[in-house]
């Protein structure tokens, strides 16, 4: 049996489902990314896996036992873990006391827990402000003020839940180089919710990926983000263009969709017949001011129809029949003076289209 | 008018000379009520926890009724620890009729509502998620609604300090069931009022200043607390 198991974990919130069935297995030591867009029950799980919140129907098994037992047990097994909320509330108080307060609760000595704590004050960067009220401190500050509560307290479980949503991006990026620290150094099981796929490929060994409230895929990073299940975890994982055919040829697992008129070649295992949404990635896609003649099988001329920078990318619409979402570096935007209108050529890899059933 | 301004200038003086009598019933004035609001707060710190973070049928209709207590009248609980404790009463073998202990007793019964439902509403101004964080910290239910109480503090500080001044001023109890017995449970409003009907207006008006000058200090400290 893994460390953390739930069978058919269910919950309910005024009569309507915001999880149901979730049968996950996290095994010990491993850090577990749960993906979601808002809403989609990250928080409701990990809530029932801290056991501040009792199912309303379904098992969770953690390290063997079952976990509906007394309140006095399961407090104890709470005590194996910490959970990191979303919204980063600090109590009234000042940093230290913030901080000592999960090893205060656990009856730790006076000498230990100023060691502890001061130790880990220095490791998150806060021992200068350890005398300061907590309130008084920006969110980036109170979002490592409960990292550092919760690392405190040596758990064999820490739950993150959107660690670094809500952050300016430096602060995030602070956070985000603490918890690879952390796992770095510590051989705490990780379970870490996010919408932010990219976060969860950097951070994460395993990916769940939940819709809805219930559980749509779970496999390594990798896989999760190559592979999507469906439709809603492609476009979670952020492929953007994801185009509705049907089967028309299958030789040798080459397959050719058709897309209205046009034809993409993919690898694909569906047979002839089948309505299927063919996922193209906007970074898989490169673009030519002239037809091209490469391994790439499929070509498509067309039209800019917007580009847009985005940082060092340049995210670019082009019509060709069909619309496609491009990402180009900025610097060959320029050099291909990509602004609508430009006629352009677009060409990606039959193994760069991802095959889904169409739902 | 000039009886007036006598018994002003007398009462400054039996007050700035600490006149025994003066002195001996506002010390007994303030032990029953620091002692009826210290074993009220017992009682309504943790019942108000309860009350406030378990949920049960009837939750919302309890605090209403809590909240219809607030202005009980000071006689009526007069009146019920009267028949409560008098020879015939209930509780009557007790024999604590005209005893300081059964001020306390009204007392407590008295500030109770009043404690009660500003220390539910002071945990209701705590935000939901310090509970929460105090919970997957480690925190036992009772550990964590010590936060929710702590988090509060001047909120439920200031439900207390309500309570020590409903305590003090209050003289329906003190004369029914205390009985304004000199040297034993005179207390400043019962003296005040025994006094002004005999005439001794300076006793009264010393007495009337320094229950004032409480009220004021109190009201004082209510606003430094709930500016915090």
């Amino acid at each position: 049996m893994a460390f953390i198991e739930t069978v058919n974990l269910s919950q309910k919130a005024d009569d309507r489902y915001i999880l149901q069935n979730i049968n996950l297995a996290i095994e010990k030591g491993e850090v577990f990314a749960l993906i979601g867009a808002t809403g989609a029950g990250k928080t409701t799980l990990l809530r029932l896996l801290n056991l501040i919140d009792t199912p309303a129907s379904g098992k969770i098994y953690f390290d063997g036992m079952d976990t509906a037992q007394s309140a006095r047990s399961r407090l104890e097994m709470r005590r194996r873990m910490a959970f990191v909320l979303q919204k980063p509330v600090v109590f009234n108080r000042s940093v230290f006391d913030n901080v000592a307060s999960g090893l205060r609760w656990r009856g730790e000595n006076k000498s230990r827990l100023r060691e502890k704590v001061s130790h880990i004050l220095e490791e998150v960067g806060l021992l200068p402000e350890r005398n300061r009220n907590a309130r008084t401190l920006s969110g980036g500050e109170m979002q490592r003020v409960a990292i550092a509560r919760a690392m405190a307290l040596e758990p064999e479980v820490l739950l993150l839940d959107e660690p670094t949503a809500n952050l300016d991006p430096v602060s995030a990026g602070r956070i985000e180089e603490l918890i690879t620290e952390v796992i770095k150094h510590y051989t705490t099981t990780f379970v870490l919710a996010t919408h932010d796929m990219a976060l969860g490929q950097r951070l994460a060994d395993r990916i769940g990926v939940l819709v809805n409230g219930k559980l749509l895929q779970v496999g390594n990073s990798r896989d999760v983000f190559a592979t999507p299940g469906n439709r809603d975890i492609a476009r979670l994982v952020g492929v953007e263009n994801i185009i509705d055919g049907v089967i028309t040829s299958n030789q040798d697992r080459i397959v050719t969709i058709d897309i209205g008129g046009r034809l993409i070649e993919a690898i694909s295992d569906y047979a002839v017949g089948r309505a299927v949404s063919a996922c193209v990635r906007p970074e898989d896609i490169t673009l030519a001011l002239s037809p091209v003649s490469s391994s790439a099988r499929n070509s498509y001329p067309g039209e800019v129809t917007w580009a847009v920078a985005m940082g060092p990318l340049t995210r670019v619409e082009i019509d060709c029949g069909f619309p496609l979402v491009v990402m180009v570096t900025r610097k060959s935007a320029e050099e291909m003076k990509l602004v609508t209108g430009r006629k352009v050529f677009a060409s990606f890899k039959a193994t760069g289209v991802h095959v889904i059933r169409k739902n | 008018m000039t009886e007036i301004w006598q018994g002003l200038t007398r009462a400054l003086e039996l007050i700035f000379t600490l006149d025994p009598e003066v002195m001996e019933i506002a010390g007994r004035s303030l032990t029953i009520s620091v002692t009826s609001t210290i074993l009220a707060s017992l009682i309504c710190l943790p019942l108000g926890s309860l009350i406030h973070f378990r949920n049960f049928p009837g939750k919302r209709f309890l605090v209403s009724i809590i909240q219809t207590f607030f202005s009980v009248p000071t006689v009526a609980i007069g009146l019920f620890v009267f028949v409560l404790f008098s020879r015939a009463g209930l509780l009557g073998g007790l024999d604590l009729m005209f005893t300081p202990a059964i001020m306390v007793i009204g007392q407590v019964m008295l500030i109770t509502p009043v404690m009660l439902g500003l220390t539910i509403s002071a945990l209701s101004g705590v935000d939901k998620a310090i509970l929460d964080t105090a919970l997957s910290l480690g925190a036992s239910d009772f550990q964590a609604s010590v936060v929710a109480l702590r988090e509060a503090r001047y909120a439920v500080l200031a439900a207390v300090i309500m309570g020590f001044g409903r305590a003090i001023s209050e003289i329906g109890i003190a004369l029914m069931v205390g009985g304004n017995i000199k040297g034993f449970t005179r207390v400043i409003t019962t003296a005040i009022s025994l006094e002004t009907s005999r005439g001794d207006l300076e006793l009264a008006i010393a007495l009337g200043i320094i229950l004032i000058s409480i009220a004021l200090v109190i009201n004082i400290i209510l606003n430094r607390v709930q500016q915090r």
